[in-house]
Formats: C-alpha cells, structure tokens, sequence
C-alpha cells in the first residue's frame, strides 16, 4: 500500500480540479483512459495483499456505499469475507435514477479503475466471481466493457473471473435483491429478505454487492492507503463524491466534490443557477426536495444526484410526474407498493394539474403513512419521502393550487427529465 | 425483554385476503386496498395463541412470528 500518489495524481495540472480523483485522468487528458495508460498511471492492483488488510484499509478510510443507502463498504466486506464457502462479488452499474448519470461517466472515463475495484473486493471477500451489472439500454457500453474485461484476461492481471451482464432497465431492477434474483435466472424484481445477498445471494453464496463507484474509490484506497482517502471530505464523512447536476444551472453534468460539500458548493461547481431557485432536489427520485435559500450546512446526500428548480417552475407538477414514473416501475409484487404508489401519484396530478379539494391533503398525508416498510425492498419508502417532502417544500404552492386550481406554471414543460411511466410487461423482467 | 415474539409479513408473497386481521385485530388492521397494517410487532404472551393462528391461517404464509426473547442485540444488516 501507499504508492506514491505523485504519478497519478499530478498537483501542478491546472487543468485538474483540486478534488477529483477518480475523474483525475479525464481532466489532465480528455479522454478515457485505456489499460496501458491506467497501468501507466496508476500501476497494477495489489490484488496479492493479505486478506484482511483490504477490508481493514476500506473500513478505516471510511468508505461509505455511493448507490444510495451510504453503507459502510469496509464493514459489508468483513461481513462477507467472515461466512463460509466462497463468495461473489456484483458490481452494480445499473444507475437506475433518472437524474443520474454518473455511474456511466464512471465506466466511460475509468473502467479499470471499477473493474480494480472488483478485482480487489473479490480477493479480500474469497469470490472467484465478479458480475458486472449494467443496463441493456447501454449496450454499446456493455461492448466495450466486455472487451476491456478481455483485454485485463490476455494482460493476465486478474486473478478472478469478471463478466459483464446486459439486464432489464426498470428502476427497481437495480435493487441488490432484484440482480440476485436475475442473476440467479429469475427475473430482475427485488425478493423479500431475509435472506439478505451477503447471507444467501448469487448460487446461494454470500455476495459483496457494491455500486461500481464505491469500487473506484475501493482501488484508490488499496493503492493509497485510508490517510490519503481522509484527505478530501470530513472526517464524518470522507473522500470525494461523483454528482450529476441539471436543471437550472450553468453546465450541467457529471462532477467530483468532496463528501459532504454542501449543496450550495456543489451547485457553484457547475458554474451555479442560472435563475433564482425556488428548490434543489437532492438524491433524485430517490431523494427528497430542499427549500432555497439552502441550508448552508445541508450536505449534497443520496444517489450524487441535485436538480436545480427555477422560481417559474411547479414544484407540484415536477413531483407529479415523478411519482407517476416511480407508480409505473413497482415489480407489482407487493400490495402496498402495487397499489398504494400509483394511488399516491394520482393525488398529485389531481393536485398539480386537477382540482383538488381540501380532502385531498388528508388523504395524501394517511396514503404516505402507509408506504413506507411495506414492500420486500424499499421501492415504496422512496416515493413516500419524496411525495413528502414537496407537501412541506412546496406547502404554499399546495395551498394556492387547492384554493385557485393549477397555477400558471403548471403546464410548463418539466425541468425533470422523466421517462415513459409505462409499466414494464411480465417479459420485460427477464 | 418485554415481549417474547415478533410479527413480520412478507408483502411480496401477501395477497391481502385479510383473515389475519380478522383473527389478530389487535396487533393487525387492513389498508383501503385490503393489505394488513402492522400496528406492532412485539406480541406479549397474552397474545401468542391468536398470533399462531392467525399465521397458521393464512393462506399463502405470508404473515411469520418468530421469537425475540433470547435474542440480544440485533446485529445490524446493510440495507437501503
Ligand atoms: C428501488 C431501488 C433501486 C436501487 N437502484 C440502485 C442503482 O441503480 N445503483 C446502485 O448502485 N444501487 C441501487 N440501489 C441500492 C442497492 O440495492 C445496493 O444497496 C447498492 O448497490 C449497494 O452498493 P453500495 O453499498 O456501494 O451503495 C437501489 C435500491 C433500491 C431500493
């Protein structure tokens, strides 16, 4: 460990932002960096390291899981590394939020940095396996990742089987369970737990399921050791991050901040707003809406996502439409997630855009309540603090509509960019 | 320990027939779409009978009681 971090991570370049790490390489060249260049950059993965002191390095870098649930990554591959029988290791690439792009950019830019990280966590979790999990809507990347995972087997520098797999693109089909499940021949719908993946996951094995960011950073840390992890961030929450950023802001995209910056830092990134901001939504669909003014302290959390909304935008018709999306994508496995989503979306499009009367805010407020710890995976707890937190951003917005009907902005088009809410058929999960 | 066994239902396998709130009302009522709503898990002693019926009762085992007592802590699990 602790290689000499001057090689890959060049200070004097101007043209590399002071926090990027993972996207370090795109900044100082412009273009994806391919295996000689990634050998060239950063050497070989230490994948002969003993054990445990990957783990150990992950745990004290204080990596947390970036697809969303923020899991302490060193602790679930302790976890896994401890149960019997070998293991395997799923990357999960699928970036099913809307508003996300950054898992893509990820394995554009650096494929070898997320298939180091594979490598690594699949020798210090004892798997012989990786799955790399991406959508079938990105076929051209599978392609090329496919070929990268040859290119690494000829070099002979990976001491594991990797494979790259072409699945359902419904947003509930990157849920951990739900690849399990696909993986294991079934369709890609979340199963109820327990038994949790690390239990019993891939051929009944216990599976390491990380999303390919968190790998990235896991082949940082193996190369650079925890303290140099710690360098960027907070000390509670540490490292770099990857958000997309879009709406009403200057360059939209893909950027790396540190953990933690808040909002307001990570917007000015992006050359900040464009308009004045009624709201930022954090963490996509996902995630929850932020009245502007921003807390200055608010952390940018969730999926890396932030959504700016202009001031002459209905904050009620963007969640309209959001929820109506998040209806259309249940596995219709479970009643509560089944019906009570799409019930949900219906009270805010009759909300945003119908008449509603003053009942309606009732029923809305006893409908969340029953979303949330119903459904085998948390499908429906998303879409209920989401819905949520628009009735308490946009709570004079709620009024206006309920008293005058749909405001002037109602009918605008989206600064949400929502896909077709069409319910997936029984076919399109497998 | 104040409770000796827990409820817990498995929404993916439930149907909504609705017969364990029937035989469970105190720990268990129906959403407006027929679904049960677990208004606490933790069964006390006084309850277990009706527990074990209302589990043996449904129809596609959906509703599970499983016991808390010697249990400690719970360790925790990554989850999202
Ligand atoms: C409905 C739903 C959708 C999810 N989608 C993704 C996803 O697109 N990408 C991802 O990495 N994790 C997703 N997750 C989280 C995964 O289940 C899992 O926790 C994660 O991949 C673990 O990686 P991490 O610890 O590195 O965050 C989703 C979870 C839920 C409940």
């Amino acid at each position: 460990m602790n290689h000499d971090t001057t090689t890959a991570f060049a200070a004097e370049d101007l043209r590399v932002p002071n926090s990027a790490r993972l996207l370090h390489g795109w900044f100082a060249t412009g273009r994806a960096t391919d295996l000689a260049e990634h050998l060239a950059r950063y050497g070989p993965a230490p994948v002969g390291t003993a054990r445990s002191t990957l783990a150990d390095a992950v745990e004290r870098a204080g990596l947390a899981g970036r697809g969303g649930g923020g899991f302490p990554t060193g602790r679930k591959l302790r976890t896994v590394a401890g149960r019997r029988g070998p293991a395997v290791v799923i990357a999960n690439g699928m970036e099913s939020e809307p508003a996300s792009r950054k898992d893509e950019t990820l394995l554009s830019l650096v494929p070898h940095l997320v298939l180091d990280g594979a490598v690594l966590a699949a020798a210090a979790a004892g798997a012989n396996t990786v799955h790399l999990c991406v959508p079938r809507t990105r076929d051209e990347q599978a392609q090329r990742l496919a070929l990268a995972v040859d290119e690494r087997q000829h070099a002979g520098i990976d001491p594991v089987e990797v494979r790259v797999h072409m699945l359902p693109h419904h947003f509930v089909s990157s849920e951990e369970t739900a690849l399990v499940n696909w993986l294991n021949g079934g369709p890609a719908r979340p199963r109820p737990t327990p038994p949790r993946p690390f239990e019993k996951g891939v051929g009944k094995r216990p599976t390491f399921v990380a999303n390919v960011e968190t790998l990235a950073h896991v082949a940082l840390i193996a190369r650079y050791g925890p303290d140099w992890f710690r360098e960027a961030g907070s000390p509670q929450t540490p490292g770099t991050t990857l958000v997309t950023l879009s709406g009403a802001i200057a360059s939209p995209g893909v950027y790396e901040v540190p953990m933690g910056s808040p909002v307001g830092q990570a917007l000015a990134a992006a050359g900040g707003p464009t308009r004045r901001l009624s709201a930022v939504l954090a963490g996509g669909f996902f995630g929850s809406w932020l009245p502007v003014p921003l807390d200055p302290a608010a952390p940018a959390r969730g999926a890396g996502v932030l959504v700016a909304l202009p001031e002459d935008a209905c904050g009620l018709a963007e969640t309209a439409a959001a929820l109506a999306y998040l209806g259309s994508q249940s596995a219709r496995q479970c009643g509560p997630c089944r019906f009570g989503v799409p019930s949900v979306a219906d009270d805010f499009a009759e909300l945003a855009w119908g008449q509603p009367g003053p009942a309606l805010t009732e029923r809305l407020d006893r409908r969340l309540g029953l979303l949330p710890g119903r459904g085998a995976c948390r499908h429906p707890d998303g879409a209920a603090r989401l819905a949520a937190s628009a009735l308490q951003v946009f709570s004079d917005d709620v009024q206006r509509h309920v008293r005058y009907g749909p405001c002037s902005h109602a009918r605008d088009p989206l600064v949400l960019a929502i896909p077709d809410a069409r319910p997936p058929a029984e076919e399109e999960w497998r | 320990m104040k409770h000796e066994a827990e409820l817990s239902i498995d929404f993916a396998a439930c149907d909504g027939h609705g017969l364990c709130a029937e035989l469970l009302p105190e720990r268990i009522g129906l959403d407006e779409w027929g679904y049960p709503v677990l208004r606490d898990a933790a069964v006390p002693p006084a309850l277990t009978d009706h527990a074990r019926r209302a589990v043996a009762a449904c129809p596609v085992l959906a509703l599970r009681l499983t016991r808390t007592a010697r249990r400690k802590a719970r360790r925790a699990a990554p989850r999202r």
